[in-house]
């Protein structure tokens, strides 16, 4: 897949931001998590800049890079389907959820499709077990699932944008 | 914020808007709302209660509404409880209401010309 | 402030946000226009109720009135019959579960009868984006008070008669922490706020957060004022937004209002605070782990001491409470140490927040004095297990605590208690498991957890889990030995000692205690090689039973791997052990009911 996400437009916005948080103590974090809002993700390119802004080796920001789990090198899919793994969720059967979903398209839980459409994700605990089990496509929230709804959802984003 | 005093001016002020949340007992002023209480007026009677109970910033009155207490043609209705005592007034105006938050509720005498009892004598 | 007639309380925690809340309360608005209610009647967005098993949920009041799972095509109904004529729609109202009976007031909810509301007393009762509502309940009062009428010392010396123990999970004494960290040196202090509540099945901190964020900037400046700090940091899990955003507009609306900043209430005392987002690391709820995370390194734990109360953030002391612990403080300060001790048992003082979920009729939160039994949390607030399930353990304290079956459901919860039963508190998920839960594969869980969040620092934690980890993946898939039992345990017990943070030494307790309570479940599944519960796969047959088999074939059609064979009308069907890859399809096919699983 073509880098299009590197746009000029985007290393000015990032280059804002470093901007602002030039003077913060313990600013790697925030930078990082803003960098990825504009970009999607972290590649080397962003990290690059990044040390050079804030003047933290490439070293520790790769390092705090692939610490944290929420931070990603490569871009995810147009939709990410996090089905959430927790507790109260695994109790009441998110695990045959899961294993539907991935024969479905083709992916292991961790894994973006080929065509960059979809990105299945087992995720930590929302904390809206009252719901469980549970689990999101981008925004959109589905709660109380059993197994025979996990069809129906999944085909109606495979056919959406297609 | 400068001082308590600044604090407690605030408290006041926001503990008027969310007393309804929190108040047991004290007075329940029923408002008959149903259909025909609605036809026969009984919206203008609840807003003056609103209103002048608010005015005179009574504490322990809650204001609530009910079905058709069952005499359509005395509505509009509205019963007053306090304690174990009960009042109906019937066939109210804005203007008995208010009335009757200065005399019932707040001197705790019986607008006796508006209850039921002199009604239907 | 505009006065109302009544008041709509409206769920927006992140349990009733998920099912459409917010649409509901754009409803409602439209309406209410519509209806020209709008001046009589206010619609209030709330934080978590606590029952969220029931939601969306609306409060009305001054009724009380307790609707239950909302929809938005609910919402013509509640304002034409309820607000408009008075009507309290009875077929919205919420059933209790146990007794099947319609409660009409949210005071005679089963769920609410046995809690006792001191952290979350403020959680679905204000509009948490509202300052004004916070101050009308009381908020600010406690920081009045302690600025303009106590000395630092008097406020520690509250903290610690009250007998507060930290609601994180360790349990320290609170205000011992506070006196640590007012004595050590510094030029600079700090107070920071853990609410990396990353514990899988807890979510009291964002129900606090989302629910009465102010409770949290309140407290964090009188304990800025206790210890000599100036300046906050609250650590938020990035998985949580909403939580993120409501605290944002909490500190915004102090700054505005002078409650934070400079000179506060004119005594020359000055504190701010500002929000951290972590980026998905469980470690990070570890003391020293989280600190690094501030100071933007990798979130790895550290030797202890120093103490965070000695060399903390940025090396300077730091005061670090957990969210459910500063939202106790406002209030014992305002009632008194005395107050807040009379409540609980003898080593643990107060309430506690429990999320309660699982297999259990009212998945929610529910706050209970320190000393209610597990019974009564489970049956009493609980409502029970559903479906007429039985029972089988209650996992308490998330993957650093331990299952407890059902013989010790009388004992009273509080930390040394729990710790005695080879659990703990934890942060307070309560997850209940019941017959249908394999207590080995719930085991096996929690180490998949605790695997995938080592943080690889030290050896015992980083090797270890994964070895426990492949002796459980051994032991249900029916390959382990006797040996691989014994082993698991030596392991185990290793890990827990040799460990440098709470990650590694506590994350062995769910195999310890599942061992040690269920050690036949264990057995079952490499002496057996059988799944009591029926649900490690490689460990089920199914099997056809003959004397219900009608010899329609529709099992042998709907085979993926034709490992069923017979002849259609004549043959009692049969299925090959050896090519079954246990889909469980033929099961669900068969019209008869004629496969078992077992």
């Amino acid at each position: 897949m073509a880098k299009e996400y590197l746009t000029e437009e985007n290393f000015k916005k990032l280059d804002e931001v470093i901007e602002h948080h030039q003077h913060q103590q313990g600013a790697l974090m925030p930078v990082l998590q803003e960098a990825q809002e504009i970009f999607g993700c972290l590649p080397i390119e962003v990290q690059q800049r990044i040390s050079e802004g804030i003047q933290i080796p490439m070293s520790d920001i790769y390092g705090v890079v692939t610490f944290y789990s929420q931070f990603s090198l490569e871009p995810k899919g147009e939709y990410t389907i996090s089905v959430c793994m927790g507790t109260a969720c695994y109790v009441r059967g998110a695990k045959p959820i899961v294993e539907k979903i991935a024969e479905m398209l083709g992916i292991a839980p961790g894994e973006t499709s080929a065509d960059a459409k979809f990105s299945l994700v087992a995720t930590r605990c929302i904390g809206a077990c009252g719901l469980a089990p549970i689990m999101t496509v981008n925004e959109n929230v589905y709660g109380r699932l059993v197994l025979e709804d996990i069809p129906e959802i999944v085909e109606k984003y495979q056919k959406e944008g297609s | 914020m400068k001082s308590i005093a600044e604090l407690e001016a605030i408290r006041k002020r926001a503990q008027e808007g969310v007393k309804l949340r929190s108040e047991k007992g004290g007075v329940r002023v029923v408002v008959g709302m149903a259909t025909c209480g609605i036809a026969a007026g009984a919206r203008p009677v609840m807003m003056a209660f609103v209103e002048e109970i608010n005015k005179r910033e009574l504490k322990n009155v809650v204001i609530t509404q009910t079905g058709c207490i069952g005499a359509c043609r005395l509505e509009p209705m509205v019963e007053v409880y306090q304690g174990e005592e009960k009042i109906t007034y019937v066939k109210l105006t804005a203007e008995d209401a208010r009335k009757i938050v200065a005399e019932h509720l707040v001197n705790g005498r019986v607008v006796k010309e508006c209850t039921i009892g002199a009604y239907e004598k | 402030m505009d006065l109302y007639r009544s008041h709509v309380l409206v769920c927006g925690g992140t349990g009733c946000a998920s099912s459409e809340s917010g649409r509901i309360i754009d409803n409602f608005n439209e309406l209410l226009i519509e209806h020209g209610l709008d001046k009589e009647v206010k619609i209030v967005k709330t934080g978590c109720f606590g029952l969220c098993e029931a939601g969306p949920v609306v409060v009305v009041y001054p009724e009380g009135a307790f609707y239950s799972m909302i929809k938005v095509s609910d919402v013509p109904t509640i304002v034409e019959e309820h607000l408009l004529k008075g009507r309290i729609v009875t077929d919205l109202l919420y059933k209790d579960h146990t007794t099947s009976e319609t409660m009409n007031s949210i005071d005679e909810v089963g769920f609410y009868k046995k809690q006792r509301r001191v952290a979350l007393r403020n959680c679905g009762v204000i509009n948490p984006e509202s300052i004004e509502e916070y101050i009308a309940f009381d908020g600010y009062q406690a920081l009045g008070n302690v600025l303009t009428e106590m000395s630092p010392n008097q406020v520690i010396d509250i903290v610690k008669r009250s007998g507060l123990r930290g609601r994180g999970g360790g349990g320290f004494p609170t205000g011992t922490k506070w006196e640590f960290t007012q004595k050590a040196v510094g030029d600079l202090k700090y107070v920071a706020c853990n609410a990396d509540e990353g514990d899988p099945g807890a979510f009291m901190d964002r129900s606090v957060l989302e629910g009465d964020p102010h409770a949290i900037v309140e407290a964090m400046a009188i304990a800025g004022y206790a210890v000599g700090a100036s300046k906050g940091f609250v650590y938020v899990r990035a998985e949580y937004p909403i939580a993120v955003k409501r605290l944002q507009i909490a500190i915004d609306q102090a700054k505005e209002n002078g409650l934070l900043g400079e000179d506060i209430f004119g005594t020359g005392f000055n504190f701010d605070m500002e929000i951290r987002l972590g980026a998905g690391a469980f470690v990070c709820g570890e003391e020293t782990a989280l600190i690094a995370s501030i100071e933007g390194k990798r979130g790895m734990p550290r030797v202890r001491p120093p103490f965070p109360a000695v060399k903390g953030i940025f090396d300077k002391p730091t005061l670090l409470n957990n969210v459910e612990t500063f939202a106790n403080i406002p209030q014992i300060i305002l009632k008194g140490a005395e107050w807040f001790a009379s409540i609980g048992t003898e080593k643990s003082k107060g309430t506690k927040v429990f999320a309660l979920a699982g297999k259990i009729n009212n998945t929610g939160l529910l706050e209970i004095p320190m000393g209610t039994t597990l019974r009564e949390a489970i049956y009493d607030v609980g409502g029970g297990i559903p479906n007429g399930k039985a029972f089988k353990a209650v996992q308490t304290g998330g993957p650093s605590g331990g299952c407890i079956p059902a013989e010790y459901l009388d004992t009273p919860i509080d930390y040394d208690n729990l710790i005695a039963l080879g659990s703990m508190m934890g942060s307070g998920g309560m997850i209940v498991l019941d017959e249908d839960n394999c207590m080995v594969d719930v085991a096996r869980f929690f180490l998949d957890f605790t695997e995938e969040e080592s943080c690889g620092k030290c050896t015992p934690c980083r090797e270890g889990t994964k070895r426990m980890h492949e002796l459980l993946d051994k032991i249900v898939d029916g390959k382990g030995t006797m040996d691989d039992v014994a082993k698991l345990e030596t392991l185990a017990k290793t890990i827990k000692g040799a460990s440098l943070c709470g990650l590694g030494q506590t994350a062995p307790n769910p195999v310890l205690s599942t061992l040690k309570y269920f050690r036949h479940e264990y057995e079952a599944h490499v002496l057996d090689h059988k799944c009591p519960a029926g649900v490690c796969s490689a460990l089920l047959q199914y099997l056809v039973v003959p004397d219900l088999c009608k010899k329609c074939g529709i099992c042998a059609a709907k085979c993926p791997v034709n490992c069923i064979s017979g002849v259609k009308g004549k043959e009692v069907y049969l299925i090959d052990q050896d090519k079954c890859i246990k889909c469980g399809a033929c099961m669900d096919a068969c019209p008869f009911k004629a496969i078992k699983k077992g």
